[in-house]
């Protein structure tokens, strides 16, 4: 199954080494991870995505509260949460299919950044589902270059 | 009051009462050695090599419950260290490793013996640091040992820039207490817990008590005792566990595991209440998962929540130090009217009468573990025995039954050839007043022969048992076992001459070839209180290491001595590791 790890952790240098260390040394799985400070800059918030089984999710869990730099560890699938991905992508455009991409930019609330003859720069935030229905709605060729953030996301509960 | 960084970082190590520092000087650390050598309450011990240093300080960490210092210089300095490092990290030896750094504006340029050594390091120590800057130092070495000594102990790394020990700044003493928002280590222990722990262990009709290195290292020895007495349960322990429960009271039914007891295997095996204490179910304890205590509930205590559902799911779970824990079943237990249990301890002893340990002894050849039952009779089961890594190492786990904790120091998880000697060198200066033993191997004795030198100069006298058999003994087992006996690597066809080269280190050296030798040699070394001796002793070469858990079985499959041959055409042992 599918689990964010949302991580705070000391903003230190090698921090994220430690976490991402650990992943690969004890052969958990990484499908995406962002880390960025918080508005506390000694603090970084790491999110990660992982799959694994309960068992497996549970030992991420516990290996990576061992972290000395780590202060909290949440299983955000484990509660009620908000998930966000950013997806910045280079569609290519022609007089025969702008009119295609346009519809699916709407159909999707994704927007343009930059406009050029023959391409777009758009962004799209949603949900990592809602991204890749997103990409699957255009051609291969269409598409000149993907850019996606990974997944970051709250905990509903105040 | 002004000082460099070097001469803070020795204050800093005075002030947390460090009395021995194992080490090896080079460019990077040459202000730190500059500073010591104006230290007069810090001994500096010059070992030959720094895995040496770093197993010595490991000896000396396992056998005083103290932290264990080691100061290495960076590069090669480090890199060598990282064995050691390893070593206890892997049995949760508290240690301080100090590494010097290039100085911090070349970081990066590929500069003379430059390593990454937070990054070398990082995913075999509790925590490391990098420090840059002198102003950090005293705050970090603090941290550093706080972090070593608490929870689940371990090593720490503190990498140190050259620049940071010449810069002087104002010192304004080392600081007396430290907080840290991401970690606390102090856990108090829930009773919830407890109870429903206490709720299995009444309704227990088989109980078994398997305890492992945490009640060593949490000093849990007494209380463990306590226990154990008190409820009347028969009790294992593990490799890293043996001394903490008196393996000679007769509840003790040894070690378990691969070259376990037939009694302790077969109870784990059959039993339905397990109390792990201190334990992690490590693979050379559990055999085949799939077939592990099958009718068991499952207790778990220890320190480490991560060690709790790592390879085993438990059925209860009482995360603390072993001794709070322990103190808590005894205070719940007070009242309780446990299960009879005559029946199984009547079982066990029918199991004990299958006498696994037994061996054949033979004329004209020495039995290695005849040399462990004599070093024990010699002794009085009193002396402290360090190991190598090898079937010498499970011989003298086996027939060497130690009644205290910090009495038997070995590289369980890692398996360390090299540790045995450094670290009898670290147990003697720790415990001066005891009789100091190293059991090894003529393999696993010439991977830190060099340390011998040191030894001599710091008058640390050992008493070195070589089972000499000219085999890498265990991997001669494997091979006779699981690889049709194509003995591929294992054959040493060179050996030195073992006295002679203990007599050009300094030493004693006495060469046994005759079981009728065997006490008077060992005698004759033990009365050399003074001297290193060195007993190079010519044991059987086609001996094994029994009883046995072969690949893929479970603890009730064991194979034992002269009863069972192994099928040389075993082909499932080839993916034990």
């Amino acid at each position: 199954m599918r689990h964010i790890i949302s991580i705070q952790l000391e903003n230190e240098s090698g921090a994220l080494s430690r976490v991402a260390g650990l992943f690969s040394a004890r052969g958990f799985n990484i499908e995406s991870l962002t880390v960025a400070a918080t508005n506390d800059p000694t603090l970084s918030r790491m999110t990660i995505v992982s799959v694994g089984d309960d068992d497996i999710i549970e030992q991420i869990v516990k290996q990576v509260n061992k972290l000395i730099d780590v202060v909290k560890v949440t299983d955000l699938t484990a509660t009620e949460h908000i998930e966000r991905e950013l997806l910045i992508v280079k569609i290519a455009i022609s007089s025969k299919t702008q009119v295609d991409v346009d519809t699916q930019l709407d159909r999707f609330n994704a927007k343009v950044i930059d406009a050029a003859e023959d391409a777009y720069i758009v962004e799209l935030a949603g949900k990592s589902q809602k991204i890749n229905d997103f990409l699957t709605a255009f051609n291969v060729e269409q598409i000149i270059e993907v850019s996606r953030t990974g997944v970051t996301g709250v905990c509903q509960k105040i | 009051m002004k000082l460099n960084g070097a001469q803070i970082l020795v204050d800093c190590l005075k002030s947390e009462g460090v009395k021995h520092i194992f080490g090896y000087p080079g460019g990077a650390v040459l202000h730190i050695y500059d500073a010591l050598n104006a230290c007069t309450t810090i001994d500096h011990i010059l070992v030959r090599h720094e895995q040496g240093a770093v197993h010595a300080a490991d000896g000396y960490a396992r056998t005083s419950g103290k932290c264990g210092v080691s100061l290495v210089t960076s590069g090669p300095g480090l890199t060598n260290a990282v064995t050691g490092i390893a070593t206890a990290f892997t049995d949760s030896i508290p240690m301080i490793v100090i590494s010097g750094q290039v100085p911090s504006a070349v970081i990066g340029s590929d500069a003379f013996q430059e390593v990454d050594a937070v990054g070398i390091t990082r995913s075999c120590v509790k925590h490391n640091f990098l420090v840059k800057n002198a102003n950090d130092l005293a705050e970090t070495v603090k941290k550093a040992f706080y972090i070593a000594t608490t929870g689940r102990p371990g090593p720490v790394l503190i990498d140190i820039t050259k620049d940071a020990t010449i810069a002087e700044i104002e010192y304004e003493g080392y600081p007396e207490s430290i907080k840290m928002r991401s970690y606390h280590p102090e856990v108090k222990v829930d009773a919830g817990q407890v109870e429903k722990a206490i709720a299995i262990i009444e309704k227990a009709q088989k109980p078994i008590i398997y305890s492992g290195g945490g009640s060593v290292i949490g000093n849990a020895s007494k209380v463990l005792t306590t226990l154990t007495q008190t409820i009347g349960f028969p009790i294992t322990q593990t490799l890293m566990g043996l001394g903490a429960f008196p393996a000679t009271d007769k509840q003790s039914l040894g070690m378990l595991g691969m070259h376990g007891t037939y009694e302790a295997n077969m109870a784990m095996h059959d039993s339905d209440c397990i109390i792990a204490v201190g334990a992690r179910f490590d693979d050379r304890i559990t055999g085949n998962l799939e077939k592990f205590c099958p009718y068991a509930k499952i207790i778990h205590i220890d320190i480490d929540p991560s060690s709790v559902g790592k390879v085993v799911g438990v059925d209860v779970s009482v995360i603390g130090q072993v001794n709070d824990v322990l103190h808590a079943l005894i205070e719940g237990l007070k009242g309780k009217k446990l299960s009879n249990i005559d029946a199984w301890w009547q079982q066990i002893d029918e199991w004990r009468q299958v006498d696994s340990l037994a061996y054949k002894t033979a004329e004209n050849v020495i039995k290695p573990q005849t040399v462990v039952e004599t070093l024990y009779e010699v002794t009085n089961g009193q002396s402290i025995v360090t190991s190598d890594v090898g079937q010498h190492q499970m011989w003298a786990a086996q027939y060497y039954p130690f009644d205290k904790p910090r009495r038997w120091i070995n590289s369980g998880g890692l398996g360390t050839m090299g540790f045995g000697l450094p670290a009898a060198m670290g147990a003697k200066l720790a415990e001066p007043d005891l009789d100091v033993a190293c059991v090894t191997g003529d393999g696993s004795i010439q991977m830190m022969l060099q340390e011998l030198s040191t030894m001599l100069q710091y008058h640390t006298p050992v008493k070195i048992i070589n089972l000499n058999n000219g085999y890498l003994g265990m991997v001669r087992q494997w091979q006779e076992f699981f690889y049709e006996k194509r003995y591929s690597m294992s054959y040493m066809d060179a050996l030195p001459d073992f006295v002679k080269l203990a007599e050009s280190y300094g030493h004693i050296g006495i060469r046994v070839e005759k079981e009728a030798d065997l006490k008077p040699a060992l005698i004759e070394a033990f009365k050399q209180k003074d001297r290193t001796v060195f007993l190079d002793i010519i044991t059987d070469p086609t001996e094994n290491v029994f009883p046995m858990i072969p690949s893929g079985a479970g603890h009730h499959e064991m194979l034992l001595a002269g009863r069972d041959e192994m099928a040389s055409t075993n082909d499932s042992g080839l993916n034990l590791v």
